[in-house]
């Protein structure tokens, strides 16, 4: 722990003599499960514990409380800007991590032999120690990515107001020359465990998604999941919805606030594609940069040869260009965290418009209700004053044909009536229904934006700590080669 | 390590070296040579030689000069001296190309053995540079100050006749005139090759060895150069790409209201990180690229010496051989070997004064590189440091500043 924060304060240029040449950052999601190894440790000097102890099991939100006196644990604790600063109920409850990822082959639903990738998603209890005083072995399911897809659509139409985590992608975009497109490349499948571990995190810790059973059981039943969540039902539901994402309806009133939103989730997402697509250009450029160098390392040995005085001096200004070509391999790897951090945004941006849409759809069926409604009014009005004012086919054959007798118009009135009633009904529903979702999307907008604001930031701040930790390299290699050079 | 143009006059510090490859910007006259000079007197190294160098040249001034026939560009050349050989102390000429190449086989003719230094190439017509284009002038003016005064410092050239006149006469041209016309250099050249057809009766085993190693510097010299001339390419596409991301950042920045302040924070890092490559661009471009190139012409200068060393010996066996058939006398035969006697020697003790120098400049340009690239990182990684990040720290969490003031990690840069 205090190792991270050591290298947080490595912001300071002058402190950068201090630190190991090795700069291996954390990544968010890493941090993610020492924040919660940590807070299941202090237990003693840390007041949200105590709350712990007091709410086990309940699911409202704690709230971080910023002391001004500070502790060296508690400022540790408030330092690290994650997710989990909430702790939710299942937080608390147990600790999650996507440990594994290993290669299965199966019969697919077309009954072809593929090869696919599971991940192991470990769970163990929170504070479960075991008597020698190390963790608990924890219970253990293998999930592939399929079912991780299948967890999240559910969730998507159960909970249509709230910004539902993204999965990682499904193929590498946004490659650069060196990295693998393959799906089963080592590195993909590795980046990939990250980020649904990150998901799985993010789930927990949100302070509706957490209490979701369907999700508790993918955590914790291997078997009989997905007949779980079929039972649920939701796959009408997203039919329905689903049209609301295809459909072409206009909202006559549109809220401005959702208007708004969604035009920022679409500048968002251009432009984070934008930055995506260039940093990986940049990045394959600096490749190059750094393995040209190895061919200084090898002409200088084949120099150094012929050379009397010169030659020591050569050979290991060869050696250190050698390994200034190699260190470039380390520093791109550490940089497609913060590319990962990213993308995660990026997809976050889907999620926020697909919100915005629902509630389009909302607002539409609120607007043919009311418009609906308000139709069934004039009808009536007109049957029971005799004036027509809307024109209809009835209305003109009755004009053209003769009236109706009292006994017709009344029981026609009186199925209006119940009609207008049904349709008030249904009006008060859709209201409330709006409403509520209204109330709920911007809840949890709310707490989206200010988990964005943190997270980028820390990516943000995380990226020059490596661009530093980069130029440090730097420094070192071409300090010695000035030296062996000196020596030539 | 920027030295300006300006600063030369009042500099203070002086690198021990004082080998004039070593990228420092041409100083501004021969007097300001003379007291760079002087102040590298108090230092001890490598100055071999150069105790008693009394001519100091300086070559500027470019200008283009345009006649009926054709266009050209003449360099000034300003000489300041105390030899006694010199009639005054100072003079001033006009010199072009031409000039330059002229003085430069008067003096391969007269010293066949001894490593002079070359000469910048002759326009190629297919590459890309234009003739009259700056870079390429300015590139071509440092290469002749550079020639000019690898003679002035040389004990034995510096004293050469053709070098006094190339200084000091206003009118090169009835100069040119004089001298061995061109028919007894072809026959010179003809002779050359009928020996060289003949080959060598047997080569002292220090000039075999000698040989082999200029071969071999030949091919390392091409190697460097273009591993360096690749890098620069590499750069060059790097910083391009960098001009393209900075501004990402900032136009993420006009839709974000708290998040704005670092994006900005990081696109201007970028685009001084940009900025900061463009400039190790140039210093490559203008410390080593040309030492280098100037070693890959010294290459092919070492193995015309060698030939013209190999083709003295080649002459003198044959004349040798003749005796024997009494169609030549001792006397001529005599002299041949007297020649390639002093041609052997000369070649030897310019061998090691080549070596040495060479040593010294590209440990100079090296050197430089070297302290070039970490003054770039240095200079990237403090534009990422704190002011700005600490802003942005401040925001993300007071415990986080406040840990900043606690452990007074500011530094007093920022």
């Amino acid at each position: 722990m205090s190792d991270f924060f050591i290298r947080m304060l490595c912001i300071s240029y002058n402190f950068i003599h201090y630190v190991k040449p090795s700069l291996e950052l954390p990544g968010l999601f890493s941090v993610v499960r020492m924040r919660i190894a940590s807070s299941a440790d202090s237990s003693s000097n840390n007041s949200r514990s105590q709350m712990i102890m007091a709410d086990s099991g309940s699911s409202d939100e704690v709230a971080v409380i910023c002391n001004t006196d500070i502790t060296s644990t508690e400022s540790e604790n408030n330092l690290i800007n994650t997710m989990v600063e909430r702790g939710t109920a299942l937080l608390k409850k147990m600790e999650i991590s996507v440990a594994e990822a290993d290669k299965r082959t199966g019969k697919n639903t077309v009954n072809m032999q593929e090869t696919y990738t599971v991940y192991l998603i470990e769970t163990r209890p929170a504070e479960s120690v075991s008597e020698e005083g190390t963790p608990a072995a924890p219970d253990t399911l293998w999930r592939r990515y399929s079912e991780f897809e299948l967890l999240r659509t559910y969730l998507l139409v159960t909970y249509p107001y709230i910004i539902v985590p993204p999965l990682p992608e499904k193929r590498a975009e946004f490659v650069w020359h060196k990295l693998s497109a393959d799906n089963l490349d080592p590195d993909f499948v590795e980046r990939r465990r990250v980020g649904l571990e990150n998901f799985l995190l993010r789930l927990a810790s949100h302070p509706v998604l957490s209490n979701d059973n369907i999700f508790f059981l993918f955590l914790t039943e291997e078997k009989g999941w997905r007949e779980a969540v079929l039972e649920t039902g939701f796959q009408d539901k997203a039919d329905s919805r689903l049209k609301s994402l295809s459909a072409m309806f206009r909202v006559k009133n549109p809220d401005k606030r959702f208007t708004a939103l969604k035009h920022y989730s679409e500048d968002l997402s251009t432009v984070i594609s934008q930055l995506l697509r260039i940093r990986a250009r940049v990045a394959d450029r600096l490749y190059g940069v750094y393995k040209v160098h190895a061919n200084y390392g090898r002409v200088f040995s084949e120099w150094s040869a012929i050379e009397k005085e010169m030659g020591d001096g050569l050979q290991s200004a060869g050696h250190h260009m050698d390994t200034y070509a190699a260190s470039i391999d380390d520093i791109l790897e550490e940089e497609e965290h913060y590319a990962d951090q990213l993308k995660e945004y990026l997809f976050y941006t889907e999620a926020v418009r697909s919100v915005c849409r629902k509630h389009e759809l909302i607002q539409y069926e609120l607007e043919m209700a009311a418009q609906d409604l308000s139709y069934k009014k004039q009808q009536k009005e007109e049957l029971e004053t005799g004036t027509v004012r809307i024109f209809s086919l009835k209305g003109m054959t009755s004009k053209l044909f003769g009236q109706e007798t009292q006994e017709q118009r009344e029981s026609k009135v009186a199925a209006l009536e119940q009609s207008i009633q049904e349709g008030e009904d249904a009006l008060k529903e859709k209201n409330a229904e709006s409403q509520e979702f209204v109330e709920k999307a911007w809840n949890d907008i709310e707490r989206f934006n200010e988990q964005k604001e943190k997270d980028l930031r820390e990516a943000l701040i995380s990226y020059a700590i490596m661009q530093i930790s980069m130029c440090k390299k730097g420094i070192q290699v071409w300090s010695n080669a000035k030296e062996c050079f000196n020596k030539m | 390590y920027i030295h300006k143009q300006s600063d030369l006059n009042e500099r203070t510090c002086v690198e021990p070296n004082t080998s004039l490859a070593d990228g420092n910007p041409m100083p501004n006259s021969p007097d300001s040579m003379v007291n760079q000079f002087r102040l590298d007197e108090e230092n001890e190294e490598e100055q071999q030689g150069a105790i008693n160098k009394d001519i100091f040249v300086t070559v500027d001034n470019p200008e283009s000069h345009i006649s009926a026939i054709e266009t050209f560009i003449t360099y000034r050349v300003v000489t300041r001296t105390t030899c006694s050989e010199f009639d005054s102390s100072e003079y001033e000429v006009r010199r072009r190309y031409q000039d330059f190449l002229w003085l430069k086989s008067r003096l391969e003719e007269n010293y066949p053995t001894l490593i002079i230094h070359p000469l910048p190439e002759k326009f190629v017509m297919k590459s890309m540079v234009e003739r009259f284009n700056d870079d390429f002038i300015e590139t071509r003016r440092k290469a002749l100050h550079r020639f000019l005064n690898r003679i002035a410092d040389h004990p034995i050239l510096s004293c050469s006749h053709h070098f006094k006149v190339f200084l000091t006469e206003e009118e090169l041209a009835p100069h040119r005139k004089l001298g061995p016309g061109f028919l007894s250099r072809m026959s010179e050249t003809m002779r050359a090759m009928a020996n060289s057809v003949r080959g060598l009766r047997s080569k002292l085993e220090e000039f075999a060895v000698m040989q082999e190693y200029v071969d071999d510097f030949s091919n390392k010299m091409c190697s460097v150069d273009k591993v360096t001339n690749r890098i620069i390419k590499e750069h060059r596409e790097y910083m391009d790409e960098l001009k393209q991301y900075g501004p990402t950042y900032f136009q993420w920045a006009e839709s974000e209201e708290l998040l704005a302040e670092p994006l900005k924070g990081v696109g201007s890092c970028v685009e001084r990180c940009s900025k900061e490559t463009e400039e190790q661009i140039q210093h490559l471009s203008e410390v080593l690229v040309p030492t280098l190139h100037e070693y890959v012409l010294c290459a092919d200068t070492l193995k015309a010496v060698m030939r013209r060393r190999d083709n003295i010996q080649a002459e003198f066996e044959a004349k040798n051989e003749a005796l024997a058939s009494r169609t030549t006398d001792k006397e001529m035969v005599d002299d041949l070997a007297d020649r390639v006697e002093q041609a052997n020697n000369a070649l030897r003790g310019d061998w090691s004064r080549w070596r040495t120098s060479m040593r010294a400049d590209l440990k100079s340009a090296f050197i430089s590189t070297a302290a070039k690239n970490v003054d770039y990182y240095e200079k990237v990684s403090l534009t990422y440091c704190p002011s700005s990040l600490y802003a942005v720290c401040l925001q993300t969490s007071r415990t986080l500043a406040s840990w900043f003031f606690r452990a007074a990690l500011l530094p007093h840069r920022c």
